[in-house]
């Protein structure tokens, strides 16, 4: 009874607000009512149509209310509410048009919306033209990302509408932007999308190329057939390396052109399949293993008609050449093409300058690498002539180094503080006690000191792996080092190549400071020259020469905190740098930091530069390089920067 | 009249006498013709040993005779394995493919033969074609042509490079490392065409050998005391004629023999070369014995032993670098083979299986610094020889000449 009352109720009302609005979007809804119900992807356009184009205030709640499942319809007269559902299975429902709350009913008595998912979609359509004029900034930004997330041209018309109201001039820009990239995709004009791409071209983002490459997906077919107004990109030769010969003839045999003709595994399946008594075609069995043999068999047995007709001049390679067959644009308009392949060729030409350059800041970077690693080495090898094989385990000590002070000390960026400090003394105090105890024994002997300081090195390796184990222990770098500086799409480098660019060059002008501008490194530089002559000038060779030596290595092991933050600290990290180290050094030009810097530079260029060049293989990119050293050393065999006359020292 | 070779070097008819000794008694206590004394897998690692023991002799004549210290010959090792390999996985391939390709109705064709062995070998890299370095693996005389050759073209071409532009010293054994990291990673890539990081595997099986393992390994010890014998006596007879004078001087002052009027680079070349070849041959007879070889073999890590063993057997003389080398890589197998028991130090324990590394490194050292005659030493102290005393200096003001306390009166 209650129920037919406020059926009656509302069926009054309903024909009151109708005549006295003309339209509600309770009577929008319920002039679609059935296709509502109904839910069907194919048929609702027109009910979402209709409410997002009623031009009520209402429309975006309903649609928003309607997609998230929240719409219910009341079961006598069917007119659709907003539901809350309460407890014990009552939901209370609001209308849409005052929002006031019409009352409790039992769940029973209602019937939920749920819309599908395909349905779901249409009505997030719909709502972007709400959610662009939205007041909320956040909101209409987000709305930006779903249309780029998922262009369509239905989305075009809402997106101009509301570009001249936008106040925001940073989201003026980028809708303005998205209208641009639209509009060369979806506008039905032609003339539109040509000046769109006119305008764009040249741009370097990643959505400009996505927005241009599907409108230029192209089908191989074949010429004959084909309508007179396709928009044909070249002819196509078959074997080209875009259509197989066998891809060919199946295009063929599909339009009926060819027939299907056995190739040799079906032709040997036939001959097996005739063969009888140890003969086939009057053939014996064993002679047929030369591939002329057996073709020779099967024409006998084709001219017969007991198999299908098959002879070298029907090979497809011969019918292939009989028929044209062309790439078409999937986009009919020829105009739209062109400019987009002009557009794209500009693009990629400009791409390919900032991949350039990206390249080069990789180079540079790894170069800063190789030489961090280096330098040490540029010390202990390059000025005192010491050849220290040992030279990466001090890499991988101060690797380990900086491990074990980030277990003691949490905070990263204090941890890195304590650690290069610390990593420096330790390396130094270890190449010290080498020195005194291996090296000062074999100066003048580098074969023995590469032998003794290699048996260091793989002892000083299996320690590292009985104390730390075999797995890669993590080095984390503070957290302002996160990131990476972006450019444009293209060109990025990460904070924390800057930042080993940059310890590179405090290295640098560290050891500059050093040799010529202190006591240390004037000595240094005497007893390298003339170790007696130093000597009798009040100099203890002795001293200098444990000193230089820790400090070359003590620097190794700062190299080795920079490296570990970016590469795995193993027990194997040293050596993973050590030819390369060496390499740096004797290219560049061993007694010299600007040859170990050009050496650094140029083998880090190299390295780039090949794997550029073939981008899957690194490690044909190290072979090709260490080859191309080996041929470097034959036309500079003293380096790039050589030492000439006394300083040479012979 | 000049005594005959053998009088004026007993040692080669000792070391001879000894390594005829030992095959005999191998041969004997083994399990393919003897009492089956000594296990299948212990015979192998006596003839691989053997093989090491050539390679340790061609290292001595070329660092320990002509003073290069060459950190790559492992690279020519592991080549001379790769081409033998090549023969061997070819010819055992194509066995089993035509075995199988026979229960077929038609008899195979040559090209569906080929196919079927490349699909074989190269499936576990994603290919089936042949690439052409495999060109003549059919052929087990080419391919023994090539354990000689390709080793050696490479050290020809390797060694005119670097001894014409006068790379010397360090520089050449920092060289020499170079290339052969870059043939490691090289052969390493899966399109090298020699199957990546798998190697060639399976080389154990001769093909169309019916004999059990226990008699082919013996005959593999065979060919491997034969190669030994035959390299000690090449060895031997090349360093004590002119040539070998030449070399050692060479060694000690390389600048003074280039003032006569030797062609120093000729000599340098010919006997890169000529070790290069000797290394090759024992890469062939090692891989057979040890089943398989890939690209780890040639990491330089490998080259840098070969020297250690040298230098702990005595270079400069050629049984110390046969003493070595099987001294060494016969206690390191025993050391981490795990037989050993564990040695508890208080707190610590040690694993001799993770410790033996540090031993023989820290060893290494020792030896270089207060031995650097090495094990070959103390058969100078046995025989009272004397070291010249130089005061202090060494026989030559070059790198790699001989230290005074390396040489004898």
């Amino acid at each position: 009874m209650t129920r037919l009352m406020i059926a009656l109720t509302a069926l009054f009302l309903l024909c009151t607000q109708a005549m006295a609005q003309d339209a509600t979007v309770q009577s929008v809804l319920q002039a679609h009512r059935e296709t509502i119900e109904k839910g069907s992807r194919k048929s609702i356009g027109a009910a979402i149509d209709a409410i997002a184009a009623s031009g009520l205030p209402q429309a975006q709640d309903v649609l928003q209310v309607w997609a998230a499942k929240e719409m219910w319809q009341r079961g006598g007269d069917g007119l659709f509410f907003r539901g809350v559902e309460k407890t014990g299975r009552q939901v209370e429902l609001f209308d849409f048009d005052s929002g006031q709350s019409v009352g409790m009913l039992d769940r029973d008595d209602l019937e939920q919306i749920k819309p599908n998912s395909g349905v779901r979609a249409l009505i997030g359509t719909a709502l972007v033209q709400f959610q662009l004029s939205d007041p909320d900034p956040i909101r209409r930004a987000e709305a930006l990302d779903a249309i780029q997330r998922s262009p369509a041209a239905e989305l075009l018309a809402p997106l101009r509408a509301s570009i001249p109201a936008e106040p925001d001039p940073a989201l003026k820009d980028r809708k303005m932007r998205v209208e641009r990239l639209l509009t060369m995709a979806y506008d039905p004009d032609d003339q539109a999308r040509i000046t769109a791409i006119e305008d764009m071209s040249g741009d370097l983002g990643v959505d400009m190329r996505a927005t241009l490459n599907p409108l230029l997906v192209t089908r191989i077919v074949l010429a004959e057939g084909l309508p007179a107004t396709a928009n044909i990109r070249r002819e196509v030769k078959p074997g080209d390396p875009a259509l197989g010969l066998a891809a060919a003839y199946d295009m063929l045999i599909a339009a009926g052109l060819a027939q299907p003709i056995p190739d040799a595994e079906a032709r040997k399946a036939l001959l097996i399949e005739h063969a009888a008594d140890g003969l086939v075609a009057g053939i014996p069995l064993h002679q047929l293993d030369t591939q002329a043999a057996r073709d020779a068999a099967y024409v006998q047995l084709a001219q017969a008609g007991l198999v299908p007709r098959w002879s070298t001049a029907e090979a497809p390679e011969v019918v292939v050449t009989r028929h044209r067959f062309v790439e078409v644009y999937n986009e009919p308009s020829a105009a739209v093409t062109e400019a987009a392949e002009q557009a794209l060729d500009e693009i990629e030409m400009r791409v390919g300058l900032n991949q350039a350059f990206d390249l080069g800041l990789d180079a540079l970077s790894l170069a800063s690498i190789y030489f961090l690693a280096a330098i040490g080495l540029a010390i202990t090898f390059g000025v005192m002539g010491v050849i220290n094989m040992a030279h990466g385990e001090f890499i991988m000590m101060g690797a380990y180094t900086g491990y074990m002070v980030q277990q003691v000390i949490a905070d990263h960026t204090l941890s890195i503080l304590v650690a290069i400090p610390l990593a420096f003394a330790v390396t130094f105090a270890a190449g010290v006690a080498m020195e005194r105890l291996v090296i000062r024994h074999l100066y003048n002997r580098p074969l023995e000191t590469l032998l003794a300081t290699f048996g260091i090195s793989i002892a000083m390796q299996q320690l590292a792996k009985n104390i730390f184990g075999t797995q890669a222990r993590p080095l984390t770098a503070p957290g302002w080092l996160d990131g990476a500086w972006v450019l444009n799409d293209v060109v990025s480098i990460s904070y924390i190549r800057i930042a080993i660019f940059v310890l590179a060059l405090i290295f640098l002008g560290l050891f500059l400071f050093i040799m010529r501008r202190t006591r240390l490194g004037l000595e240094t530089r005497a007893v390298t020259q003339n170790p007696r002559m130093a000597a009798s000038m009040g100099i203890n060779p002795d001293r200098i020469n444990m000193l230089t030596f820790g400090l070359g290595s003590g620097i190794a092991g700062i190299a080795g905190v920079a490296i570990g933050l970016f590469a795995k600290v193993t027990s194997e990290l040293g050596s993973d740098y050590i030819v390369q180290s060496f390499m740096t050094v004797v290219v560049g030009g061993v007694g010299n930091i600007w040859g170990t810097l050009a050496g650094a530079a140029m083998i880090g260029t190299l390295q780039k530069g090949i794997e550029w060049l073939n981008p899957s293989n690194t490690l044909a990119a190290q072979t090709y390089m260490i080859i191309f050293i080996i041929i470097f050393i034959q036309f500079r065999p003293r380096g790039i920067i050589a030492l000439r006359g006394r300083a040479a020292g012979d | 009249m000049r005594d005959s070779f053998v009088a004026r070097h007993p040692s080669v008819l000792i070391f001879l006498a000894l390594l005829a000794l030992f095959t005999l008694g191998v041969t004997v206590l083994a399990e393919g013709f003897g009492i089956g004394l000594i296990s299948t897998s212990f015979v192998k690692t006596l003839g691989k040993t053997m093989c090491l023991c050539l390679i340790a002799v061609a290292m001595d004549l070329i660092w320990g005779y002509c003073g290069i210290l060459s950190l790559g010959h492992f690279a020519f090792f592991g080549l001379g394995g790769y081409m033998i390999g090549m023969w061997l996985m070819y010819e055992r391939t194509r066995l089993i493919v035509e075995g199988s390709l026979a229960q077929g109705a038609l008899p195979p064709t040559e090209q569906e033969i080929v196919a079927a062995i490349g699909t074989q070998i190269f499936g576990v890299v994603g290919s089936s074609e042949f690439p052409l370095v495999w060109a003549f693996a059919d052929s087990l005389a080419l391919q023994l042509a090539l354990v000689v050759l390709v080793p050696g073209l490479l050290a020809l071409v390797f060694g005119w490079l670097a001894f014409r532009s006068r790379v010397t010293g360090v520089y050449l054994s920092i060289l020499t490392q170079a290339m052969t990291l870059a043939l490691a990673l090289y052969l390493f890539q899966n399109d090298s065409g020699l199957r990546g990081n798998n190697g060639l595997s399976g080389l154990q099986n001769l093909p169309g050998v019916e004999a059990p393992q226990s008699v082919v390994s013996l005959w593999f010890f065979w060919a491997s005391a034969l190669a030994l014998a035959l390299g000690y006596l090449l060895a031997a007879w090349i360093v004590s004629g002119k040539f070998g004078s030449v070399i050692r001087g060479i060694r000690d002052n390389e600048a003074r023999v280039r003032f006569l009027g030797y062609s120093v680079e000729i000599y340098k070349l010919a006997v890169f070369t000529l070790t290069a070849c000797i290394a090759g041959i024992a890469g062939a007879l090692y891989y057979p014995q040890a089943g398989i070889v890939n690209p780890a073999e040639i990491a330089p890590i490998a080259s840098i032993y070969l020297a250690v063993w040298v230098a702990i057997g005595g270079r400069g003389r050629l049984y110390g670098a046969v003493i070595g080398a099987a001294f060494v890589s016969l206690v390191s197998s025993w050391f981490t083979g795990g037989q050993i028991p564990d040695l508890a130090l208080g707190p610590l324990t040690i694993r001799w299986v993770d410790w033996w590394t540090i031993v023989l490194g820290l060893s290494f050292v020792l030896v270089t610094l207060f031995a650097p005659s090495g094990i070959g030493g103390l058969f100078d102290l046995w025989q009272g020889r004397r070291h010249p005393d130089r005061h202090g200096a060494d026989l030559g003001p070059n790198a790699g000449a001989l230290r005074e306390k390396e040489a004898t009166e």
